[in-house]
Formats: structure tokens, sequence, C-alpha cells
């Protein structure tokens, strides 16, 4: 331990013991942000109205009365279903669009990546009410197809940024021998170029997935009644009291997006 | 074969190129439409809206009233207050952390990296509503502290400004380390042993060097925080519990309790056109930095 101290930390001979206090506070830092959204998991399974930590008694009542309710169920299903169809939405449009703009240099490329980009700068409130005010002309107010099209519009910029950023590391010249060798263009797209960005189109489609799961705000003007998402739902029961049904519901999600991530590091191993 | 000769004559080709290339400019098309009718047909729609008296007729009344109501001076004063002291944490608590993590070796980082991604995968109402459980009256924070006798009473730790910063800061704290881990990474490191072989102790070298070169992502991660924090609104709504109010939770009630969307309008544009300011001037600003480190080269 103590040669550890002495020992350098850096090239300049900083040594160990010199940057405890670094390490001290870094550690803090790790500990403030992971440790939070981690002990709800194990209050989740307290059977006292205040989630204690540790629980004094265990049980299961949260998850029952999450997985018990058609309410919450509905919420769910509709999250899902939303998530899913704005990741088929999103992922092929954006990808067409990230390519379509990478490969012809027309002079409003520029342009129209800065209107693809809007989505992440203007405000979400904004956004939700300018979506609120069209769909109520529309129509399409508490419809899936409301949801589905304004978050597949939110992950439109998740998209084309990580497939823009594998086209440029992506050597073109090899479709141009594909096309050279007579294949037409989107059959070099789609045998040459796409195997070798699908990591990143896959990434983003989960990035899009979870876009729209998680999404708070629109979903809080444009969805409701049969089609309300979870998070709004949850947002909902949050803003009035602390229903400790949504302790269970935090830990399937955590739970859930890790299983996801964990899907996406595997699947990245395989590709290298 | 005789054909195809002529086809490669010169504006044949040229010709031949410019329709391919927008074609493929074309693929962009369903994507923009998007954007188009979703977003930015509404938020002009709501800009119009913005411009509307009740009656009908245009005016700056929205305007006016948002310029002579002490109470919207005070939501766009909390508004900024709570940004800059959420980026101004986030810096304080980011930096360290970002600046050791581009020290460690990559097997380390990468792990500790972990820790930076997984608050940022989780849920932004989970994480809000694990503050709640935590900074409750009756929760864990108060409840070991009275048991340690660091304090008597339970400590108002949440529905208050407290309890929205802590929050906030929970959740932005990924999106300025990111960044600036990635930039500090590509410092090289022969200029700290540089600075070092021209006698600079590392302190001085950390200063003098170390830092200027971060900047540029130091900038880029505050500004994404800051603007974030412009127009937030879930974590202030829960954990402010109505005493700390920002401006898009004070368009949310204009929209769900009056109805009153020329009201409403006019809050969106001026954030709006707050957040593309400060986007412009930070854009400005990481480019002059960019520019001195050049120099520096």
């Amino acid at each position: 331990m103590i040669g550890w101290l002495r020992r350098p930390a850096t090239d300049t001979q900083v040594t160990h013991g010199a940057r405890l206090w670094l390490y001290l506070v870094a550690g803090l830092v790790m500990i403030f942000l992971v440790v939070p959204s981690l002990i709800v998991i194990p209050m989740s399974f307290s059977a006292s109205q205040y989630l204690e930590f540790p629980p004094r008694e265990w049980s299961l009542r949260w998850y029952e009365s999450y997985f018990g309710s058609r309410e919450w169920m509905r919420a769910t299903a509709t999250s899902l279903k939303a998530g899913v169809l704005t990741m088929l939405v999103a992922t092929p449009l954006g990808t067409l669009a990230a390519y379509g703009l990478f490969v012809s240099r027309l002079r409003w490329v520029g342009a129209m990546m800065l209107l693809l980009m809007t989505p992440i700068v203007v405000p979400l409130i904004l956004v939700g009410i300018g979506v609120f005010y069209a769909y109520v002309r529309l129509g399409l107010v508490n419809s899936l197809l409301g949801i589905v099209l304004a978050h597949s519009m939110l992950a439109l910029p998740l998209v084309v940024m990580i497939v823009t950023s594998a086209l440029k590391s992506f050597d073109m010249n090899q479709e141009m021998v594909a096309r050279s060798l007579g294949a037409s263009r989107p059959r070099a797209f789609l045998l040459v170029t796409l195997p070798q960005i699908r990591f990143a189109v896959f990434t983003s489609a989960l990035l899009a997935f979870l876009a729209s799961f998680d999404e708070v705000i629109v979903a809080l003007f444009i969805s409701g009644g049969q089609n309300s998402t979870l998070t709004r739902n949850m947002f909902l029961a949050l803003r009035d009291q602390i229903d400790p049904t949504i302790a269970a519901i935090s830990t399937v999600l955590i739970v859930g997006t890790t299983l996801l991530l964990a899907l996406v590091q595997i699947f990245g191993r395989g590709q290298r | 074969m005789a054909a195809g000769a002529a086809a490669l004559h010169g504006p044949a080709l040229a010709r031949d190129a410019r329709r391919e290339r927008a074609r493929l400019f074309g693929l962009s098309l369903p994507a923009v439409l998007l954007v188009l009718v979703i977003m930015v047909v509404p938020v002009g729609w709501l800009f119009w809206l913005s411009f509307l008296a009740d009656d009908g007729s245009l005016s700056l009344e929205h305007y006016r009233r948002i310029a002579q109501h002490p109470s919207y001076f005070r939501i766009f004063r909390t508004t900024f207050e709570v940004s800059l002291a959420t980026t101004g944490i986030c810096i304080l608590l980011g930096y360290p952390l970002a600046y050791l993590l581009s020290q460690l070796p990559r097997r380390w980082a990468g792990l500790c990296l972990l820790a930076v991604l997984l608050p940022f995968w989780t849920s932004l109402l989970v994480r809000t509503y694990a503050w709640l459980v935590l900074l409750q009256r009756q929760g864990l924070i108060n409840s070991w502290g009275m048991e340690l006798g660091l304090w008597q009473e339970p400590l108002p730790l949440v529905h208050n400004m407290a309890g929205t910063l802590i929050g906030m800061v929970h959740i932005m704290l990924p999106f300025l380390v990111l960044p600036l881990y990635g930039s500090m990474r590509a410092i090289d490191r022969d200029y700290l042993k540089a600075a070092a072989n021209l006698g600079a102790g590392p302190t001085r070298a950390f200063w003098l060097v170390f830092l200027p070169l971060s900047l540029p992502g130091l900038v880029a991660g505050a500004t994404i925080v800051f603007i974030l924090c412009l127009g937030f609104y879930v974590t202030p709504a829960i954990l402010g519990g109505g005493r700390v109010i920002m401006v898009s939770m004070r368009i949310a009630t204009d929209i769900e309790l009056f109805f009153n969307w020329g009201a409403a309008s006019a809050l969106g544009v001026i954030l709006l056109v707050l957040t593309l300011a400060f986007l412009y001037a930070a854009s400005r600003l990481a480019r002059l930095d960019r520019m001195l480190g050049g120099g520096a080269r």
C-alpha cells in the first residue's frame, strides 16, 4: 500500500499519494452518479409505504400493484409499441438521410443537416405544445400514430448523427469498386456499405427505441386515454404523491435497459 | 458499343453525375419532411400565434405583458439561476472526474466510464424518482443523518431549490463528463512532458498547458448542459414542488390550465431565441478556443 502511494501515477512523476484527493473526489462523484438509481432496487422490495432502506420487511406488493394493474400494463404496452414503431420508422429514415446527404455533394447538404438537427436544439416543451396544437387540428391527439410520428422526429437527429459518423470512417472507394464491377447504387449500398456500418445502425435503432420509451414531455401533451404512455402515467403519479409502485416500475426499467445495453455490447464484440 | 462511347462524352457524364447526386439527395427527403411537418410547421404556427391578440389581430400584446409583469421576470431569473448553478456545479464535479478518467489506463477508464454511462441510459423519470425517495422528510438521507447525529430535525431537501439542483446536476453530469473526457483523451501527453522538461511543476503544467487544451471540450459540455437546463421541465416540476418555477413549467400551466396559446407561445418563442442566441455565442467561443489552441502549437 505504502509502495503504491509512492509510485508515480503519471509520466511527470506525480505519485499516487499526491493524487489521493483526486481519487477521493472522483470516487465520490461516481458514487453520486450510480448509487441513487441502484438504491431504488432494494427499496422496491420493501413492504412499507415509506420505502425503507434496508427494508425491514420484504415483500412483492409493489410489483403486484404494477403487474396487477390494468392501467399500468396498458401504459407499458403503449410505450413498448411506440418505442418499437419509432425505431422502425426513425432508423431507416435517418440512415437513408445520412447516407444520401453524405454521398451527394450538393450545395444544400449543410442546410438539410442543420434542419435534421433542430429537434435537439428546440426546447422540448415548445415541441410538445406545437405538436399538440397541430394534432388537435389533424385529429391525432391520443393516437399511437401521433406518438410514433412525434417520437420518430425526435429520434431522427440521433440516428443521423451516429450513422454519419460511421460513414465518415468508412472507405467510400469500396462502394465505387462494387459499382465498377456492375452493382447498382442500391445493391452496392446493401451489399457493401450497410454490412460495414451495421453496428452504428443497430446502436442508433436502440437509441431511437430508448428515446421514445423514455420521452416524457411531448407524450404528456399528445398521449392520453387508451394510449397514455408509461412515462406520462409515471410523471402524473409522481407529481401528486410518492407512489411506491413507481419503485417497482423503476426497477423493471433499470433491469430492462441494462439488458439492452449488454445486448449491444455482446453484439459489438462479435463485430470486431 | 457506339452508344456507350458517346455516353462517355464530357457534358453527358456531368449531366449523369448531377442527376445521380440529386437522386441521392432525395433520399433525405422523407426524414426532412417528417421534421418539417411535425416540428417546423407547428413551431412556426406557435410563432405566429404569439403575435396575435385575443381578438385575432396582430399585436405585441403577449410580449408586452411578459415585459411588464414582474412575475415573468422572476420566472426567467429563476430559469437562468438554476441553469447557471447546475452548469457550475457540473463543472466543479465533472472536471476532476473527467481528468482522472483521462489519466487512467484505458481498461480502468472503461470500467469507470460505466459509472457515467449507467445514469446516462437510465430513464430520467426513474432518476428523479430516486432522488425524491432519498431526499424526502422520512427519506434515507434524512433518517441516516439524524441517526448519526449530524442534524436533529429533518432537513428540507426536496420540494425546493436544493432538491431541484441536486436532481438536475445528477441528470446533467454525464452530458458534461462525456465530451470533456473525449477531448481530454485527445490531448497529446507530449505537451505535458515538454512542460515538465522546461521546468514546470505538475501544478503549473496543469494550469498552463492541460487546462487551456481541455477548454474546447469543457465549453462544449457546459453549453449542452446549460441549453438543456434552460428548457428543463420534468425534474424541477417534481423535485421543486411548485417552489421553483421555470419557463417551461409556466408554458405548461398556461396551456393545461388556461388554454392561453398566445401567452404560452410568446414564452416559448423567447425561450427558443435565448437558446439559439446562447448556442451561437458558445459556438463562437469554442472556435476562438480552437484558434488559441492552434496558436499554442
